[in-house]
């Protein structure tokens, strides 16, 4: 059955008339429950439930403080390549963008190894754009390889792949896979990836089932806010993370949200989320699973990031460089996005801790 | 009579074990291992930094402590009976705390794969303390599988909501000749007292501790609260009655 058959139970959903009839006291009534269900998630996207952010972040805080303590984790993305036969409007990797284009050589991806180890870092993101030519899988494993000599904790954040690939990359000792669906409006996602494997909405959305499948350990899924309504998108994404905690409770999820910057191209957010939108979008999600975890990347501002410790966010990236060799080489290209929040990883971990949470460079042992 | 604790043999100092997550500083922490006299201390081999450059966790624990590595992370046995070796191989030691968790929502442990790896690690000389659900079936199998304790839930980890399987501890109690030390779901020192006074050998807390306030003195609160749970069971304690003792005998008549 998987996940798209939830999407299309609620094709045709009236959700403004849903919205229209969600009272302050339903909303005091769901942030006050135990166990919640669709609909409660969808009360604390409402816009009403804005006038109640107090009241959610009171709970928010206190569900992740019990489930996951004063304790951020920590990672660094490493950008491995930028090659894409992809055509996403609001990608800087995007393939008619006339960018150079670099891959890592082994012996590139070991030096900026090197400098992210020296920072302390031991949980490493690795990324690349779609290019089963240029970055096949046989690559990535090499990459792992390499990597494993400095981290504890490996993750993928590549295309899409079959779950016997996913399964050698676990062999090879990878252990988390970061893939988001970026849009779960299947029509606006056709017009936004116009060209490429990514164009095809089931393929992307049935990846993570096939990850799990073969005990993937951890999986971030996520919803790049800022394309659609962000009440819809951050209600599907809920139901997504939902249906895999059920599918296979032995996975260590979190959702991501990320929110759209300005990428190559120019290319604008089409429904602008604030501030204000997405602490709503983080405190409705926390309160719907107290247990997921949930990742705040460095395409937030030094800011507002320190402000969202203790009210729902349990992970976040540091020091992050979005180039093809970003860290050590001399030679890198333009990153995927720009970075708001540029402070080097011992800033992020101050940061931490000057808010009373620990930053925690480790939490996993390779096997 | 020395009211004493043996486990595997070793005299254990303190009936509070501390567990070392969720704290916002190790200093704090050491603090809090400190002012309890926890002499049972638990830590996720899955944190433990080994590697220059940043703090490890290990260096905060004071040296008189029995350091407890657990599996946290594990999903099955194999996985389990893997990190505690890699504790072993760190030098962590022989005390293992087992923990195998296959639901990540709930936390709840895997009996099966707990007894399953118990019966491996402790046929390799570990000291196998099993975090479960508190079953009487189950309970036996861990004892028959090596167990030198059993670590049954009050309520799930992190939850606060004190003893909630208290009848089913109380069977433990009674019929398991092994330590029983209740680990997760105590949220305050009353609920630990509580577990004292029914008769458990021990418990373990973490949570309630490190999200406190101040760690530091919850942590002496629980060890207090411990300590007052204990004597009162050994005080043995009259019933509670649900009625009140009539002035007038229904049988005074029989004198």
């Amino acid at each position: 059955m998987g996940f798209e058959y939830t999407l299309k139970e609620f094709q045709g959903y009236d959700f403004n008339a849903f919205f229209r009839q969600v009272s302050d006291a339903d909303i005091l009534r769901v942030i006050d429950k135990h166990q919640l269900d669709n609909f409660d998630l969808l009360i604390l996207l409402s816009q009403r439930a804005e006038n109640h952010l107090e009241a959610m972040a009171r709970k928010s805080r206190e569900l992740t403080l019990n489930n996951f303590g004063k304790v951020i984790y920590l990672y660094a993305p490493l950008y491995l390549a930028n090659y894409c036969d992809n055509e996403c409007l609001y990608c800087g990797f995007n393939r008619v963008h006339s960018i150079e284009r670099k891959k890592l050589s082994l012996e590139e991806v070991e030096r900026e190894a090197q400098v992210i180890h020296r920072t302390g870092m031991r949980h490493i993101l690795i990324l690349t754009g779609e290019s089963r030519e240029h970055t096949p899988v046989s690559y990535l494993k090499e990459c792992v390889f390499v990597l494993k000599k400095y981290f504890c904790s490996i993750s993928i954040e590549v295309y899409p792949l079959e779950a016997h690939e996913y399964s050698e990359l676990i062999e090879a000792g990878v252990d988390g896979l970061t893939l988001y669906q970026e849009t779960y409006d299947r029509a606006l996602y056709k017009q936004l990836h116009r060209s490429g494997p990514k164009s095809d909405f089931t393929y992307r959305l049935s990846a993570p089932d096939k990850a799990c499948g073969v005990k993937m350990r951890s999986l971030s899924i996520g919803a790049l806010l800022g394309l659609s309504d962000f009440c819809l998108e951050a209600f599907f994404l809920g139901l997504h993370a939902f249906y895999l905690e059920r599918a296979y409770p032995e996975v260590e999820l979190s959702v991501s949200l990320p929110r759209l910057q300005r990428a190559i191209g120019d290319f604008a957010a089409i429904c602008p989320v604030s501030d204000y939108n997405l602490v709503q979008v983080m405190l409705a999600l926390r309160i719907f699973f107290p247990r997921v975890g949930i990742n705040i990347s460095t395409r937030e501002n030094r800011e507002f990031r320190s402000h969202l410790i203790g009210l729902g966010v349990t992970r976040m990236s540091a020091g992050s460089r979005t180039e093809v060799g970003g860290y050590a080489s001399l030679d890198k290209t333009q990153g995927q996005f720009d970075v708001a929040d540029t402070s080097g990883v011992e800033e992020v971990k101050e940061m931490i801790s000057l808010k009373g949470y620990q930053p925690v460079m480790k939490d996993w042992q390779a096997l | 009579m020395e009211d004493v604790l043996l486990i595997a043999g070793k005299q254990i100092k303190s009936r509070f074990f501390l567990g070392t997550g969720k704290f916002s500083s190790y200093a704090l922490m050491k603090k809090a291992i400190e002012s309890s006299s926890a002499h049972i201390v638990t830590v996720a081999l899955r944190r433990v930094n080994q590697g220059a450059g940043n703090e490890n966790i290990l260096d905060f624990i004071p040296g008189d402590s029995i350091l407890m590595p657990n599996t946290s992370g594990a999903r099955n046995a194999d996985e389990a009976i893997r990190l505690a070796r890699l504790a072993r191989a760190a030098g962590c030691g022989d005390w293992v705390k087992l923990e195998i968790i296959n639901d990540q929502k709930f936390l709840l442990p895997d009996n099966a794969e707990t007894i399953r790896a118990t019966e491996v690690l402790a046929k390799e000389g570990f000291i196998v303390m099993p975090y479960c659900n508190p079953d009487l079936m189950d309970a036996r199998r861990l004892k028959d599988a090596g167990a030198a304790s059993v670590m049954p839930l009050g309520s799930p980890i992190g939850t606060n909501q004190g003893l909630r399987t208290k009848e089913l501890l109380f069977i433990l109690i009674e019929e398991i000749d092994l330590p029983i030390v209740v680990d997760a779901g105590l949220g305050r020192p009353s609920q630990a007292a509580e577990a004292m006074e029914m008769g458990c050998d021990a418990v373990l807390v973490n949570t309630a501790v490190a999200t406190a306030d101040d760690p530091e003195l919850m942590a002496r609160a629980f060890a207090l609260a411990v300590e007052a749970g204990r004597s009162a069971w050994r005080a043995r304690p009259a019933q509670i009655g649900k009625y009140a003792k009539a002035s007038s005998p229904l049988t005074g008549f029989l004198r």
